[in-house]
């Protein structure tokens, strides 16, 4: 890696002040994806905000119908929170499959959301959901949240604060990993409550996405049968050495499958 | 056997004694050592396949912080460094020698594959000599690469090198033309396949590393290495590359992580940092990160192969045809061009009475990362071809395949047994390691299980393979008239310290084998020393007398042999210390469980009471022997020893995904002798990961325009503990006849006969798919491509 600074503030208000002030710092969670890229040479901040110090990040809670999950919340304690365990099991099984022990002991939710990997898992969870994104200064709905590979709505400067994920009376995940990262190839996150019938896929495109022929297809008729014969276009999804557009097209309908399964 | 403590001795499970040092972080590996006054070296690669290169500038990186200097290809050819050596001739067919080209140990005026090293910058640090290397402007003119083995042998491909035209490195061939195609003219049925044996990234856990030390005061050099072979690479390197005699320079590989095979060879790097270490009269250190790995250890396999088996009525073998071409990548490798030819070729004949055998290759230039010998070494790519194609005979004669295998196995009364390809097989016995693994595995009952893994939406399939290896490598007449430029002995020292206690020095190298355990069991089952008494050392020039280093599952064959041999010489000569002491003639003197006696008495004396003798000779035969006992034992091997055995995969595949998982496997070796059976056991489970890995998982792949896309462990799937199922392994024994301990080997067995029982049993599930053949690795894109082409067939049908 290359030299530089460090910061460790204690509130999201200085994090903000330190990272306005320097469009070039870059805030770190769990490290888990920034620090490779940092030490492959790959990204080159001038300084890094060490979010780890503001309590404010912290926390998973239930707010009525609403699972609220701080940014620095780690996997491993969504995957074994008893508050998302009662509420949305799914998401509590998707993150416990994230990477591995190491992984889930370091990487934190917000980190993950914000750096919108295709092949990461959360981003299915939090559109599959409905979820909306909080952030030091607006609240952004998922379907407004990812724009495109390793993009989102965030600006400079702005950091997510937490996650508000409405409760579904079904929800159900499934993917296919990559053989050899073991991050999503193709997967489905589905759900049915407040905010409807929903279907996310990632993995499979640059930027997770809804299939909205299965939401409209699960919508009358929640099995997975419904899915069944939903043929999902391979055009613009990505391509690569374990899987072709063709073969996670193929995926997509499969996984869909296999999540409505899991939903029950 | 002279066994003094039952438990330690040929035979016992005894715990290897490295594992506390490993295990508790205490290992000494090369990048754990440092040494005062250290300076660091970072490589600047080539980021292109092909490319002129137009010129260097360096003066901005010099100039940076904490820099040394900076070498170029230039520097160092104008110092009078030499290129890295190829240790084997291989000669074409019409009897002329293969093309040699120059691997410049740093590029002169081209690069040829990503990851070729460029420069050298030497600084305080690493992270300064990292960024000083990003400073260097090298002005490329980009080539036009030939990427693959069929594009660089087409009419116009990019020439790689000036002395191998149309990028031919050989074209050579074994076996008797005329009498096998003789043999398919009057086939009865002709079994036809064209296959590909992936191409691998060895990978061991510990990348490579090298500290090169010059001493003002001495002269000396040394140079610490991740190696298998260090004496190999004082010698080539000593040599060839730097010309420095033997005497000034002493190699040392501490405790190695992994080699693979990986680790044989001599690499640029080790001669970089040692050169360096004397310009700079600074230590100089070297360590890859693992993307350096992945476009700068020696690749394995590649090879791309036609094969056609003749067969009669009966489904009896006629006769085998090849051709291969098989990938050198861009620079011949240490030991490259034997193993595509005569660690390939020459087991064609596989545990067959095949009568006729015909192969030719070609060895092929490719601006891809050198390819060498890998677990295994041409051993597996000759199993799969022959374990494939005779599952596809058996498929178009109708006759059951272990039936065909049956039909066709040397007898157990046929050895010695002479094949048409070179090799003379000493001992085996096919049937009673097949007969072991079906029922080991089940396979009477497997029907029931494909049944019951239907009813949950699996494909399963079972599949076999009864595979021979040649290892113990090697005979050094046999392999100088084939072209090694090396002879393949192996040396041991046994050192009986005065009270009793023995050194061995050995010159096999332990990198995960377990010698320092298996060795001192030798010593405990001959001399009847405990084994915490007996000390292993290995992998330093300057304490061992000489070796030839581990790869070809020989440490234990030749390495042992060379041991035993030494052994007896202390024998020989404690029975005439003992004679002397205890008053009686040599003659009668008999050794046994740690103690000389004289025959038919209860006069006796332990090994330790006669080594003291033999460093305090106050009561000594000083006029007829030499005090002190110690003896050094070359070995020379008589013949190549011949591992073989069955092994049994079980698999189901999920159809809608593909994936494939191997739920069963069962590994029936005959190894010989086994000296450790838990290390055994380790040793095959260990490669028939690598196995499984080949066959379903590991690809190493480089896009149209030769940028290595599988260059990462995010890319390249190393198998995983999830992936492989429980192996279940057993032994049958046959001695080898031609070595004092009777043994064979172990280290590779799994590596070779995993891949075609695992690719047997994926074609065998997909039977219903009318598929012949499946190419590794195996993925689930490719079976879910197999059953989706497919489906609409068996629909219509
Ligand atoms: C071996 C390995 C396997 C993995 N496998 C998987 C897998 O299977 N599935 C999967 O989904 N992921 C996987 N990951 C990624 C892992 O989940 C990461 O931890 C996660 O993607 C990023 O979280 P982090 O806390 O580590 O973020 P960091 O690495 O700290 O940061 C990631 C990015 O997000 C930014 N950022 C972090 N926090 C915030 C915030 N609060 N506000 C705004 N920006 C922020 C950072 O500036 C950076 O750009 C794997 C990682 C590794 C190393």
């Amino acid at each position: 890696m290359y030299e530089f600074a460090y910061h460790k503030p204690s509130s999201v208000a200085d994090a903000v002040k330190l990272l306005s002030a320097d469009p070039e710092a870059r805030p770190i969670a769990g490290g888990h994806t920034l620090l490779p890229a940092l030490k492959h040479r790959l990204a080159r901040p001038t300084a890094l905000v060490d979010l780890s110090g503001i309590a404010e990040l912290r926390g998973i809670r239930r707010e009525g119908d609403k699972v609220v999950i701080g940014a620095l919340a780690r996997h491993a304690e969504v995957a074994n929170s008893d508050a998302v365990k009662g509420a949305i099991p799914a998401l509590a099984r998707l993150a416990g499959t994230i990477g591995d022990v190491q992984v889930r002991n370091r990487g934190t939710l917000g980190g993950s959301v914000a750096n919108n990997d295709p092949a990461a898992d959360y981003p299915a969870a939090v559109l599959g959901l409905g979820a909306t994104v909080v952030t030091d200064r607006r609240r952004i709905a998922a379907d407004d949240f990812f724009t495109g590979m390793f993009s989102t709505a965030l600006e400079p400067g702005e950091l997510l604060v937490a996650i508000e994920f409405p409760i579904p009376e079904k929800a159900g995940y499934a993917k296919m990993k990559n053989p050899a990262s073991r991050y999503v190839m193709t997967g489905a996150f589905v759900s049915r409550g407040p905010q409807g019938v929903r279907v996310a896929i990632n993995g499979a495109g640059p930027c997770v996405f809804r299939q909205r022929e299965m939401e409209a297809a699960l919508a009358a008729n929640w099995s997975p049968d419904a899915v069944a014969n939903i043929r999902q276009s391979p055009d613009g999804l990505n391509s690569d050495i374990h899987g072709s557009a063709e073969y996670r097209a193929h995926l997509v309908t499969v996984m869909a499958k296999r999540a409505v399964a899991d939903a029950g | 056997m002279n066994v003094v403590t039952p438990f330690e001795g040929i035979g016992a499970s005894v715990r290897r004694k490295e594992d506390l040092r490993f295990l508790s972080g205490r290992g000494q590996y090369t990048d754990d050592l440092n040494r005062p006054g250290q300076a660091y070296a970072w490589i600047l690669r080539s980021p292109h396949p092909h490319a002129r290169i137009r010129g260097i500038d360096t003066g901005a990186a010099a100039a940076m912080p904490g820099v040394l200097a900076v070498f170029t290809g230039k520097d160092m050819a104008e110092a009078g460094v030499g290129g890295l050596p190829c240790g084997w001739q291989v000669h074409n067919k019409d009897g002329s020698p293969m093309a040699e080209p120059p691997h410049p140990v740093l590029a002169l005026d081209k690069v040829r594959h990503v990851g070729d090293p460029v420069a050298v910058v030497v600084a305080e640090t690493r992270a300064q000599a990292r960024d000083a290397a990003e400073a260097i402007a090298v002005d490329y003119e980009v080539l036009p690469a030939a990427v693959n083995m069929a594009q660089a042998l087409a009419p116009g491909a990019p020439q790689l090198h000036e002395g191998a035209p149309g990028n031919l490195c050989y074209d050579w061939h074994i076996g008797d033309k005329a009498v096998v195609d003789a043999a398919f003219a009057r086939a009865h049925k002709v079994a036809r396949l064209e296959l590909v044996n992936n191409r691998l990234i060895p990978n061991a856990m510990e990348p490579r590393a090298a500290i090169g030390e010059y001493d003002r005061g001495t002269g000396d050099y040394t140079l610490w290495t991740t190696s298998q072979n260090p004496h190999v690479i004082r010698l080539l390197m000593g040599a060839y590359v730097l010309h420095i005699p033997e005497s000034r320079l002493r190699v040392i590989a501490p405790d190695v992580g992994g080699g693979f095979g990986s680790k044989i060879y001599h690499y640029a790097e080790e001669a970089i940092v040692t050169w360096a270490a004397g310009r700079l009269e600074r230590p100089v250190k070297w360590t890859a990160d693992r993307s350096e790995s992945f476009v700068s250890d020696a690749h394995g396999r590649d090879h791309v192969t036609t094969a056609e088996l003749a067969l009669d009525q009966d489904g009896k073998i006629l006769g085998l045809r090849v051709s291969t071409l098989a990938n050198m990548g861009a620079y011949l490798s240490t030991f490259a061009p034997c193993i595509p030819t005569y660690l390939y070729a020459t087991l064609l004949a596989g545990v067959y009475t095949t009568p006729a055998i015909y192969c030719e290759v070609k060895a092929v230039f490719t601006n891809t990362v050198p390819v060498d010998a890998y677990r295994g070494a041409g051993r597996p790519e000759a199993t799969f071809l022959l374990e494939r194609l005779m599952d596809v005979a058996a498929m178009e004669t109708g006759i059951d395949r272990i039936e065909l295998r049956r039909r066709n196995f040397i007898g157990s009364e046929q050895f010695p047994y002479q094949t048409p390809v070179a090799l003379q097989y000493d001992s085996g016995n096919y049937h009673a390691t097949l007969d072991q693994a079906l029922k080991a595995a089940d396979w009477a009952g497997f029907e029931a299980r494909r049944a019951e893994a239907r009813r949950r939406g699996k494909l399963r399939g079972i599949g076999v393979s009864t595979y021979i290896e040649a290892c113990g490598i090697a005979p050094s007449a046999v392999v100088g008239s084939l072209g090694a430029r090396a002879g393949l002995y192996e040396v041991g020292t046994i050192r009986v310290h005065p009270t009793g206690s023995v050194t061995v020095l050995t010159g096999a190298h332990s990198h995960g084998q377990g010698h320092e355990t298996t060795f001192a069991q030798l010593v405990a089952d001959k001399l009847g020393v405990p084994i915490a008494q007996v000390e292993v050392v290995h992998g330093d020039t300057g304490k061992v007398p000489f070796g030839m280093g581990t790869y070809g599952s020989r440490s234990l064959a030749v390495g042992g042999s060379a041991m035993v041999k030494a052994m007896d010489k202390i024998i020989a000569k404690g029975k005439r210390i003992a004679a002397h002491l205890l008053e009686a003639s040599v003659e009668d003197i008999e050794f046994e469980r740690g103690e000389f006696r004289v025959a038919g008495t209860d006069k006796k004396k332990t090994l330790a009471e006669i080594s003291l003798a033999a460093y305090v000779p106050h009561n000594y035969p000083i006029e007829e022997l030499e005090p002190g006992l110690e003896e050094t034992a070359f070995y020379d091997p008589k013949n190549f020893t011949f591992p073989a055995g069955c092994h049994v995969a079980e698999v189901e595949i999920d159809p809608e995904t593909g994936r494939t998982q191997v739920v069963n496997f069962t590994a029936v070796d005959d190894v010989g002798r086994v000296i450790n059976p838990m290390i055994v056991e380790g040793q095959v489970q260990g490669g028939v990961a690598q196995g499984i890995g080949q066959a379903l998982l590991e690809a190493c792949v480089y896009d149209e325009n030769g940028q290595l896309l599988s260059g990462s462990m995010m890319d390249y799937t190393m198998p995983r503990a999830d992936d492989l199922p429980p192996v279940g392994v057993a032994t049958h024994t046959t001695l080898c006849t031609h070595n004092p301990l009777g043994v064979k080997g172990c280290g590779e067995v799994g590596a070779i006969g995993a891949p075609p029982a695992v690719i047997n049993a994926v074609v065998d599930a997909l039977k219903e798919y009318g598929v012949r053949h499946v190419e590794m690795p195996a993925t689930p894109e490719r079976i879910w491509r197999i059953i989706n082409a497919n489906r609409p067939r068996m629909a219509a049908e």
